[in-house]
């Protein structure tokens, strides 16, 4: 039960940053630049709690940081017409390197953090209130954004016209949709996402700040998205897949300690090929053969993807 | 302002951007510019020791934009890369260890295996991506995460030094591996990147193979329906930038650390992508860019010996050119819509 808890904390940011991308690129805009963005987030949100004492103020200045970066994304995509695979990667290494520079001088030191906050009442619930409900804020922020993104996704018109803008760009437009605006819209409040995950990191899962504090986490909430197929439950479930990896692989590292220096990175690994499975065809064709399964299994992208949307 | 001046104009913006970006970083860590420039000149080309130095860090990033042209040609984001590097400095590691023989024999061996080692994880990545039909972004970076796995397994494991497993890296080379070096310079070393950069240039500009590999790259269906076998062109790609990202990995092992360390690769995997979308895809351009982006990393280590800064600094000012020189090109294009291709504006929407 106890390492229940536990991966269900560890993956609390990965969740932010899954549910963020996932709306962004519902809306047919990919933000690749998820590792620098929340490594950059991170450092801004220590240095922020650390120089204010306001861990609000941390999470703030995370989300501006990174909404920040979603925002040059969506412009560079939307107005110069740029590549948005080439300007995100382009800012993936420079926000990290950013992040190393500015963040030099707050290496090992400490700063106000989550406290945390057993929900009274339903901590109190046998099993599922000591998994679920003894934890903080930030873990608890995390389930509210998956059911709120789920619930406005695709129990909203709001929702269904983000799909519309991500699927159809050009019938949406026809049906008085508009499309760039709202495509800058959900870009950057995807952003604002991905930064509340970085903040999460340095102020509640990995406490501080150092180099390469949460490197590789963004590349592999890029592969959750994917993996849960644009679906934000989905796609938790893949953060608390990945989380109950690395919780395994810190279990086995008293087990192998031969080991101890390649099962950090094995968990990448593995999630990295776990979710190539979702591609390989006779993954799909299991999902026509079983209609019950196909709900489960399906993962087409958003097929206005990447796509530039030109007025013409 | 006619049209030739705005084109300049918009070429010298992104420099001027970022130096003034550099100007206002140094500033807010209360560093001095104009020194931090003269430490990084210094620091980089401004000696014969130094130069040496930036020019043996040259090899490996000019060798990898030069595979990154051939998979970007064809249309492909070869994130891959970096676990290519390091799987070609295994395998020249594997050799170097277990192959006896002299200089002129060894060291011939460490590059063919290295080329091999990058060629196999290349063409892996690239059987996921036509065969598997996995976006090569992914089956890259997983790719990535296995080869650096397997560096490190082996370094703490079945390579580990005498009596101590450590992630400093394996026990030092014998003399004979090394690369030969006159006066400080990696002469063999820079040989083979000058001879590398070269080879790209004409392979893509005077070849049947370049022209057909561009025509996958710019249009795949089109390509195929002309008759290109577009699989094999760009399994073709992945083997080619795997090979020249093994060479890479080689020169890291045998010639800079002499030595197989976890961080073999030295990021110039990704750095490498940089260096080709500022170069616009043109070959020509990758060697003069790549000399630059070294100047700034080598350089920057004296900012943070003499000065006490980070040395990600030289990261920041590299992204940061990058980065404006796409906004210019994008500018730029908007003008000239349907005129010319431009930096970025060339992958849209592939």
């Amino acid at each position: 039960m106890e390492e229940l808890a536990t991966i269900i904390a560890t993956a609390s940011p990965l969740v932010y940053a899954v549910v963020g991308e996932t709306i962004t690129e519902k809306a047919g805009v990919i933000n690749l630049s998820l590792d620098g963005s929340i490594m950059l987030s991170a450092m801004a949100a220590f240095a922020t709690s650390f120089i204010t004492g306001s861990v609000w103020l941390g999470f703030l200045a995370a989300i501006l940081v990174s909404a920040g970066i979603a925002a040059l994304i969506a412009f560079s995509s939307i107005k110069l017409h740029l590549n948005q695979i080439a300007v995100g990667f382009v800012l993936t290494l420079l926000a990290a390197d950013l992040a190393s520079f500015l963040g030099d001088p707050y290496v090992g030191e400490r700063a106000a953090h989550v406290e945390p906050w057993a929900i009274p009442g339903l901590s109190k619930i046998p099993v599922i209130g000591d998994v679920l409900f003894d934890h903080n804020l930030s873990v608890y922020g995390s389930y509210l954004v998956v059911i709120a993104a789920y619930w406005f996704i695709f129990r909203t018109k709001r929702g269904l016209e983000l799909q519309g803008v991500g699927e159809r760009p050009e019938a949406a437009f026809a049906r008085g949709i508009p499309v760039n605006r709202l495509r800058y819209i959900y870009t950057i409040i995807g952003g604002g996402l991905v930064g509340m995950a970085g903040a999460a990191f340095s102020l509640d899962v990995k406490l501080g700040w150092r180099d390469g504090l949460t490197q590789n986490f963004g590349w592999i909430a890029l592969a959750i998205v994917i993996f849960g197929g644009w679906h934000p439950i989905r796609g938790a479930i893949g953060c608390y897949l990945f989380g109950a990896l690395q919780t395994l692989a810190l279990k086995l590292q008293p087990v192998w300690p031969d080991l101890s220096q390649i099962l950090p990175i094995l968990p990448f690994a593995l999630m990295i090929f776990t979710l190539l499975l979702v591609y390989l065809d006779w993954f799909r064709r299991l999902g026509d053969r079983h209609p019950g399964w196909r709900r489960l299994l399906a993962s087409d992208p958003p097929s206005g993807i990447g796509r530039i949307f030109k007025r013409e | 302002m006619n049209d030739r001046m705005r084109r300049i104009g918009l070429a010298v913006l992104p420099i001027v951007l970022a130096a003034a970006v550099a100007v206002l970083l140094l500033l807010a860590v209360d560093a001095p510019p104009l020194r931090s420039f003269n430490l990084v000149w210094n620091g980089s080309l401004g000696t014969t020791n130094k130069l040496a130095d930036t020019l043996l860090t040259w090899v490996p990033l000019v060798l990898a934009a030069a595979g990154l042209i051939i998979t970007f040609a064809a249309g492909l984001w070869n994130i891959g890369i970096e676990g290519q590097i390091v799987i070609g400095a295994i395998l020249a590691t594997w050799v170097a260890r277990e192959v006896p023989g002299e200089a002129y024999f060894i060291i011939p061996a460490t590059l063919l295996a290295g080329m091999i080692g990058g060629i196999i994880w290349g063409l892996l990545a690239g059987v996921l991506r036509v065969y598997g039909k996995v976006n090569e972004i992914f089956g890259g970076l997983g790719l990535d995460f296995v080869a650096t796995g397997l560096a490190v397994y082996l370094i703490i494991g079945p390579w580990q030094r005498a009596g101590v497993a450590s992630t400093s890296g394996t026990d030092l080379f014998r003399a004979e591996v090394w690369m030969p070096e006159v006066g400080g310079f990696s002469w063999l070393a820079l040989t083979i990147a000058v001879i590398a950069v070269i080879a790209v240039f004409f392979l893509m500009r005077g070849t049947a193979f370049g022209l057909k590999l561009k025509a996958v790259g710019a249009n795949n269906r089109s390509a195929f329906l002309l008759g290109i076998p577009t699989d094999r062109y760009m399994l073709a790609a992945f083997a080619l930038c795997g090979a020249l990202a093994g060479l890479a990995g080689t020169v890291q092992a045998t010639a800079f650390h002499h030595k197989l360390v976890p961080s073999i690769s030295g990021g110039y995997g990704f750095l490498g992508i940089l260096v080709v979308l500022l170069a616009a895809f043109r070959t020509a351009w990758i060697a003069p860019i790549a000399l630059f982006f070294m100047a700034l990393s080598v350089g920057s280590t004296q900012l943070s010996l003499r000065l006490g800064l980070d040395s990600a600094i030289g990261g920041v000012l590299q992204g940061v050119l990058v980065l404006f020189a796409l906004l210019a090109g994008g500018v730029q294009a908007k003008r000239h819509l349907g005129k010319r291709r431009v930096a970025g504006a060339t992958l849209v929407e592939s």
